[in-house]
């Protein structure tokens, strides 16, 4: 959908932020660090990792989570997220979000703890999964449990916590999803059937299974010492990704809403694009036709060119194959403007969170075009010739932007790219 | 009529009652055909419907697209190409790039076998970790590890027809099916998308699922019994697969596509199930959508999962429909096809779609039950209800198209 013109005439207003990432909680604290050039990435000490190429990641260690379980962690830090978001857009006083609530969550399977303390309670002679018949009324694995473990149960609460509306959405896009979250988000609002949504990505999913599951793709970086600086997007001696913890909100409002009960604006979210690859389930098409028309789709939905994009948040996770793939995009959608731009990467410093990636991105985005100030792509010691571009090496720069574009590309397909702007 | 109604120009269904419109309707009025289907024998103590053989290959003719899929994934890619085809969408690379998928999806496949060697070779608590970190280290095998992944299953159907608008998937359970429905219907109706591919599947024969809601207490047990007449723990699970082609008036017609029914409304809501009562939210529901009674021109297809069928949920929506149907043919599809999770509400809505093309409804699937009193008669509209064993309620309404 091309419109052209006022780039503000559908603009979506960003009312309210929140984040936690390995490198602490809250907007302020992360981009604090974020923009000193901090990492969060350390030697993992939540499970033993003896053996494992991979020993690193981007943990969230300091929620009051125990034990920690995939659903129990990714819910605490959405709930952390939202409270923060929501309280932040001063939504709550005048009548609440009113809204969707989208939630990008990890999928929720039974950990291993889990497994063996059904086996444990039920029949240990009878064998896993030979009678069916674990738990249920009056055993210890009962209805509780089972709400534990349904995909829907986290935007359930989240939606009671903050008054959502109708029917709370959980999706995943992979890598994608923080960043679908919030353009479900600006659809609905656009929609105009509601006046305001809450877009949540959150992710607390590492754990050996995950971990060796990546692994598995070659998709991490082995480099794990010093943790720090395994995370590499862009240079030549990137070798990978390093998975992360984190979460990120974002209220959405009609900007008439917005300015009509007063609401401090923060940022706009101009314009969204997405293309599925049907290449391969792990890697782009090699030429790079669905991230171009993802960044494309984003830029024209906004009423822009791609002249005016001032600065790219990257999806850059440092592996070679995205890296690559990504640069070719931006080269393809913005020609010899590619010179110009800024492209820095947050996961050299958070690693990949994953499915709240796009979200935690897109928040960073605003806290960049809100203070001026360009988050570094730190790590960047090696150049890799074939990716021209200004990285913001290593820290971080004052430098006003007016429109930015966030990229999110997932394994599986799905592309997703968001313009933003400053609140003016 | 306007441009932005939306159509249904194509539907896939590989479900226990068949994979044709033609296998569906003689086993919707056929017992014995559609009894043969449950198996209580695979899955003991619990009964479930199961999908009989199909030719996968017909519509995923690469092995290595096959391999990557588990049962769910692959219930619904064969699904999905069954709804491309009769859409006239296969193949069209323009149309194709610009048809957004949205998918329902529970949790991915995992490799039961191997979760069974680690439950059943673990060391004691001390070391139990270490252990099955090597364990899995050397077990998991990638393409199986993908399978895992919810949001392949609308990977794998972009690989296969080559689907690339767009591709999101939603969780959460019932109302993931209602949503991707909703949101789908919503855009189309605002001009945010021309053609979506909506869909779902579901594999009745998941192990750590009917764990998982054995422990809820949802799961019948024992034989078959009817589903209206089933105890609390009353859900018998059902495979399907489920896709839907939505598409504007405007762009249907200018492709020349069939308009096969339209789809009025889709409405998803929330209710809390502790305090709130479901039924008032579904006569809201019923009031954006038909002003009044649903009237003896109306099919009702109810999903009543089964859950709580004697004092809960399922208890609860009898009554609502006893309530306002209005000498409405009513008819509980789980009793049929069992309850199909995710997929539930998208079979529904085919099933409704088939019954709006005939202008006739199928005989009652529980002739016992006085909410399925009404006989089978002449209709020009199909109510669709979804609710969820423990959230979410969806209503939706087909309309033959005039």
């Amino acid at each position: 959908m091309t419109v052209s013109g006022d780039p503000y005439a559908r603009a979506v207003a960003i009312t309210g932020l929140g984040m936690i990432t390995s490198l602490g909680r809250g907007v302020a604290e992360n981009w604090r660090r974020l923009t000193a050039g901090e990492s969060g990435i350390r030697r993992i000490g939540r499970f033993p990792t003896e053996g494992l190429r991979t020993q690193i990641a981007g943990c969230v260690a300091f929620m009051d989570v125990e034990p920690v379980t995939i659903p129990a962690l990714s819910r605490a830090m959405a709930e952390a997220v939202a409270d923060e978001a929501v309280a932040a857009s001063g939504i709550a006083a005048d009548g609440g979000i009113d809204g969707d609530l989208f939630v990008a969550a990890p999928p929720i399977e039974h950990d291993w703890d889990s497994r063996f303390d059904l086996l444990d309670a039920v029949d240990p002679g009878a064998g896993p999964y030979a009678r069916g018949e674990g738990g249920g009324p009056g055993t210890g694995i009962s209805l509780p449990w089972h709400h534990e473990f349904l995909n829907g149960s986290l935007a359930d609460r989240l939606a009671e916590r903050h008054g959502c509306t109708g029917s709370p959405i959980t999706l995943t896009t992979a890598c994608a999803s923080g960043a679908s979250a919030i353009q479900l988000g600006v659809e609905s609002v656009r929609r105009g059937e509601r006046p305001a949504a809450l877009c949540v990505g959150t992710d607390g999913s590492i754990n050996s299974e995950s971990l060796i599951r990546f692994a598995l793709l070659s998709a991490l970086s082995t480099k794990n010492d010093p943790p720090e600086q395994a995370a590499k997007p862009f240079s030549r001696n990137r070798d990978g990704f390093v998975m992360a913890e984190g979460a990120a909100a974002l209220v959405l409002e009609h900007p008439d809403r917005a300015k009509a009960r007063g609401a401090t604006i923060l940022g706009y979210i101009l314009g969204c694009g997405e293309a599925a690859d049907t290449f391969h389930r792990t890697r782009s098409n090699p030429d790079g036709g669905a991230i171009i028309r993802s960044m494309a789709g984003a830029i024209a939905d906004a009423g822009l060119e791609p002249a005016d994009i001032g600065y790219i948040n990257a999806h850059g996770t440092g592996t070679p194959e995205n890296d690559k793939m990504e640069c070719l995009g931006i080269s393809e959608v913005f020609g010899a403007g590619r010179d110009r731009l800024a492209v820095s990467s947050n996961k050299s410093m958070i690693g990949h969170t994953l499915t709240a990636a796009g979200a935690v991105e897109a928040v960073a985005t605003v806290q960049a075009l809100r203070e001026g100030v360009l988050p570094p792509t730190i790590n960047y010691r090696e150049p890799d010739p074939n990716i021209e571009l200004d990285v913001v090496p290593n820290e971080a720069r004052a430098q006003p932007v007016e429109f930015a574009l966030s990229n999110s590309f997932g394994f599986g397909g799905q592309n997703v790219s968001l313009v933003l702007a400053a609140a003016g | 009529m306007t441009d932005r109604e939306v159509c249904i120009t194509g539907y896939g269904l590989l479900s226990p009652l068949g994979e044709t419109p033609a296998a569906w309707w003689a086993a919707l009025n056929d017992p014995a055909a559609r009894h043969a289907r449950v198996d209580e024998v695979a899955t003991p103590p619990f009964p479930i419907h199961t999908i009989g053989d199909y030719d996968l290959e017909t519509q995923v003719p690469r092995p290595g697209d096959r391999r990557a899929m588990g049962p769910m994934m692959q219930f619904g890619a064969y699904a999905a190409g069954l709804a491309l085809d009769m859409a006239g969408l296969k193949g069209e690379a323009d149309l194709l790039q610009r048809t957004h998928m949205i998918v329902a999806s529970g949790g991915g496949e995992r490799d039961l076998e191997l979760d069974r060697q680690i439950l059943e070779g673990a060391p004691g608590p001390d070391e139990r970790d270490a252990w099955i970190t090597a364990q899995m280290a050397d077990g998991l095998r990638p393409t199986l590890f993908l399978a895992q992944l919810p949001n392949l299953f609308a990977g794998n159907i972009s690989i296969v027809y080559k689907v690339s608008g767009s591709s999101r998937t939603f969780m959460g359970e019932e109302a993931a099916g209602a949503d991707a429905l909703r949101i789908a219907h919503r855009r189309l109706t605002a001009g945010q998308g021309d053609i979506f591919l909506v869909g779902a599947a579901f594999a009745s024969e998941r192990p750590e699922i009917q764990i998982s809601y054995n422990a809820g207490g949802f799961l019948l047990r024992g034989g078959f019994a009817d589903l209206w007449s089933r105890p609390d723990a009353g859900i018998c699970f059902g495979a399907a697969g489920a896709f839907l082609v939505l598409e504007s008036r405007a762009s249907a017609e200018t492709r020349g596509a069939a308009v096969r029914a339209v789809l009025r409304g889709v409405e998803s809501d929330r209710t809390d199930r502790r305090a709130g009562d479901p039924a008032q939210t579904a006569r809201r529901q019923l009031e954006r959508m038909v002003a009044g009674p649903a009237g003896a021109e109306t099919a009702v297809l109810s999903g009543a999962s089964g859950a709580g069928a004697a004092t809960g949920i399922t208890a609860a929506e009898r009554t609502f429909l006893e309530g306002v149907a209005a000498g409405a043919p009513v008819r509980g599809l789980a009793q049929a096809v069992g309850h199909a999770v995710e997929a539930a509400f998208l079979q529904n809505v085919i099933l409704a779609t088939v019954c709006t093309e005939r202008g006739e409804v199928f005989a009652p699937l529980s002739p016992e039950a006085a909410v399925e009193a009404a006989g089978a008669g002449p209709i020009v509209r199909a109510l669709v209800t979804g609710w969820g064993h423990v959230r979410g309620e969806a209503m939706a309404l087909v309309e033959a198209t005039g």
